[in-house]
């Protein structure tokens, strides 16, 4: 019987395997930032150990840095914290990719874009979100920071095997719809635990049409649907993507890796302990309206009525969201007006995010009230967008061009949505207070902030000139 | 880490679904780089008023939950982003056992981790035991050699609990020495890769 990637990976990095206990696996490479990391740190420091593999192990800092004035920071807090990884990755031999480095970034950016993030690896880091290097055909989840220590000290994780969930989309995305709708679709009809204890491996047309960024917006979100982990089986695309990138081998060492690569694809017999077909024709460009990235519908739609509601946890949680977010049920989406737009985060801040939001704002203008910014995910990202120009026509249109990190993703830093303002937001969180306390998140895609950027509430993308760019 | 056998406390009840790590403990408090301390900003945004004084109606500011020692929940505890900066919150604050039909991935390893039981029970037993917390006076027992939580009144469960966390929680080990001693395997796995 055929086997998944999911099992092949698994296997392969099995160190130890006993009854009764999780198996303990080998981390290929372990990604560090300033916010989960100081205590992991201390705790190495403490019991006088080391970091097995330095080699293996890449830093930066990404989560608290400020987007405007980046060498001046002004929160001694965050300023801590930074210093403390400086001087972490110091005392300990770690790359460490610091605000002044031309590789700084939001770290599941970087991971792909340096090439460090490759198929067949196992990887971690202490952020949820690492189930975007998963995009490569890797196995990549989120820890905590005990888990972090561990893997400092050991190279290795106790890991019981999650079980194997496909997600099939089958058919063609239409025009205006992008990868970010496709997930946020997943997460409005199977909910924000269908994936809970498993790996969910993406598969079918659209997944294969997909370009590497559109497939990392894909897995990123995995984790808002409760699983472990997301990934797509390495393809010629994911080839490509990595050629030539600073740490993949170069040459004829290249050409024989990418064989092993393609190899680790699922076979076309493997079974999934779960399986989710999805028709891309029903995709439209979603709009999320609640307080957890399930609470989604698409532009055209409404927020639900509460009798709708399946049962009293449901009821329960679409009231405090409608409550919270100062809805009235039924509500239709294209009068939610929005005050606020960030174009950015680890799901959506990538070139060709960058790329299609321009196409929306070229020749616009920013309506009056609402306040755009966008923050590439990495100095790479923003080099590569100021050379084609893409800064030019959003701060022509309005909006404002920043240093990158996570910046409104998770508002850490200065990058706040104030109480009770409506912000359309390309993240991937809607948590209460997620963008600031009081704060009501709208999780959209590029395209979509973008153009209710221009128009100051949410409008379908599709009905816009210039649509037909965006695909 | 201090062993975890059994436990005999307090019970307070939090019926809410999908509670999230980023409401266990806003980000604004992230930015320390010590374990200790968090429990005063356990659900901040939740127990605290905007001029900082206590919620009244919150589930842990009322008068029957204060020193509660177990915290009942409903579905997908501990949610969203990893930081394990919501187990450490929770244990500052006096919270050793989570008790809910069903835990966020995530947040039920870090609570292992970091010497926590969270304890997966039957939805119709979560829901009688969010009933029972609204008494001041209700304490549960809790055994982690049995897998079982009683009550004084008759009620008892059991909950599931691999042997290998069984054994870590009771003897309170640190994982990383019991990895560290398997040195030469982990070598052996580097050699082997090319
Ligand atoms: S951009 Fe947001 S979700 Fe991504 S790593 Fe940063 S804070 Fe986390």
């Amino acid at each position: 019987m055929g086997k998944t990637i999911i099992d092949k990976l698994w296997d392969q990095h099995i160190v130890h395997r006993e009854e009764g206990k999780p198996d303990l696996l080998y981390i290929d490479l372990h990604l560090v930032h300033e916010v989960t990391s100081p205590q992991a740190f201390s705790g190495l420091r403490m019991k006088n150990r080391k970091v097995r593999r330095p080699d293996r192990t890449f830093a930066t800092v990404d989560h608290n840095v400020p987007t405007v004035n980046r060498f001046n920071i002004t929160d001694p807090v965050a300023n801590n914290q930074m210093e403390t990884l400086r001087q972490n990755c110091k005392e300990f031999g770690i790359t460490l990719a610091d605000i002044n480095s031309p590789e700084q970034g939001i770290v599941h950016v970087i991971g792909p874009e340096l090439g460090l993030t490759q198929p067949g690896m196992t990887i971690v880091c202490g952020d949820s979100h690492t189930s975007t290097h998963g995009a490569f055909g890797s196995i990549a989840f989120g820890i905590g920071t005990s888990e972090v220590e561990h893997t400092l000290a050991t190279q290795t994780l106790w890991q019981s095997k999650p079980k194997t969930l496909k997600v099939q989309v089958d058919g063609k995305l239409g025009t205006g719809v992008l990868a970010k709708d496709v997930i946020l679709y997943v997460l409005s009809k199977h909910g924000v635990n269908f994936g809970t204890g498993h790996i969910i491996e993406y598969c079918g047309e659209v997944i294969r049409d997909m370009t590497m960024e559109e497939r990392m917006t894909v897995c990123n979100m995995s984790i808002e649907g409760g699983a472990r982990a997301g990934l797509v089986s390495p393809d010629e695309t994911t080839i490509e993507y990595l050629r030539g990138r600073k740490y993949v081998p170069s040459g004829q060492e290249f050409e024989e890796t990418a064989e092993k690569w393609l190899a680790l694809a699922s076979d076309e017999d493997a079974t999934y302990d779960k399986e989710i077909y999805i028709d891309a024709s029903e995709i439209a460009p979603m709009v999320s309206w609640g307080t957890n990235p399930s609470q989604t519908a698409p532009v055209t739609g409404r927020v639900p009525f509460l009798n709708e509601c399946a049962n009293e946890n449901e009821r329960r949680s679409v009231e405090s969201a409608l409550a919270y977010m100062d809805f009235k049920e039924g509500q239709q989406i294209s009068d939610i007006k929005i005050q606020k737009v960030f174009i950015g985060s680890c799901t959506n801040s990538r070139l060709e995010d960058l790329r299609m939001a321009a196409e929306i704002a070229k020749g616009r203008k920013v309506a009056p009230g609402v306040q755009a910014i966008v923050v590439p995910g990495s100095q790479n990202v923003k080099v590569l967008a100021e050379a084609e120009g893409l800064d030019k026509i959003f701060l022509e249109a309005g909006f404002e061009w920043r240093e990158s990190g996570c910046s409104m993703c998770l508002s850490m830093n200065a990058d706040i949505v104030p109480a009770g303002e409506h912000c359309a937001s390309t993240s991937n969180r809607n948590f209460e207070g997620r963008q600031g306390a009081g704060s009501r998140t709208h999780l959209v895609s590029p395209a979509m902030a973008a153009a209710a950027a221009v128009n100051g509430y949410f409008v379908d993308v599709r009905k816009m000139e210039s649509a037909e760019a965006v695909h | 880490m201090a062993g975890l056998t059994t436990l005999r406390g307090k019970v307070a009840g939090m019926n809410r679904v999908n509670v999230d790590t980023d409401q266990i403990i806003p980000k604004q408090f992230l930015k320390r780089t010590e374990k200790t301390g968090f429990g005063q900003y356990l659900f901040y945004d939740w127990r605290f008023l905007a001029d900082g004084t206590p919620n009244p109606e919150f589930e842990l500011n009322r008068p029957e939950n204060q020193g509660a020692s177990i915290l009942v929940a409903n579905d997908n505890f501990g949610c969203g982003s990893s930081r394990e900066h919501a187990p450490w919150a929770l244990q500052d604050y006096g919270i050793q056992v989570v008790i809910a039909p069903s835990f966020a991935d995530i947040f039920h390893q870090n609570c292992l981790k970091n010497g926590m039981l969270p304890v997966v029970l039957k939805e119709e037993e979560v829901h009688y035991l969010l009933e029972k917390a609204k008494s001041a006076s209700y304490e549960l027992t809790v055994s982690v050699e049995d897998k079982t939580i009683k009550d004084a009144e008759g009620f008892q469960a059991e909950f599931p609990l691999s042997a290998y966390w069984q054994k870590m929680l009771i003897n309170g080990w640190d994982e990383i020495e019991l990895t560290l001693q398997m040195d030469d395997q982990i070598k052996r796995y580097e050699d082997s890769l090319i």
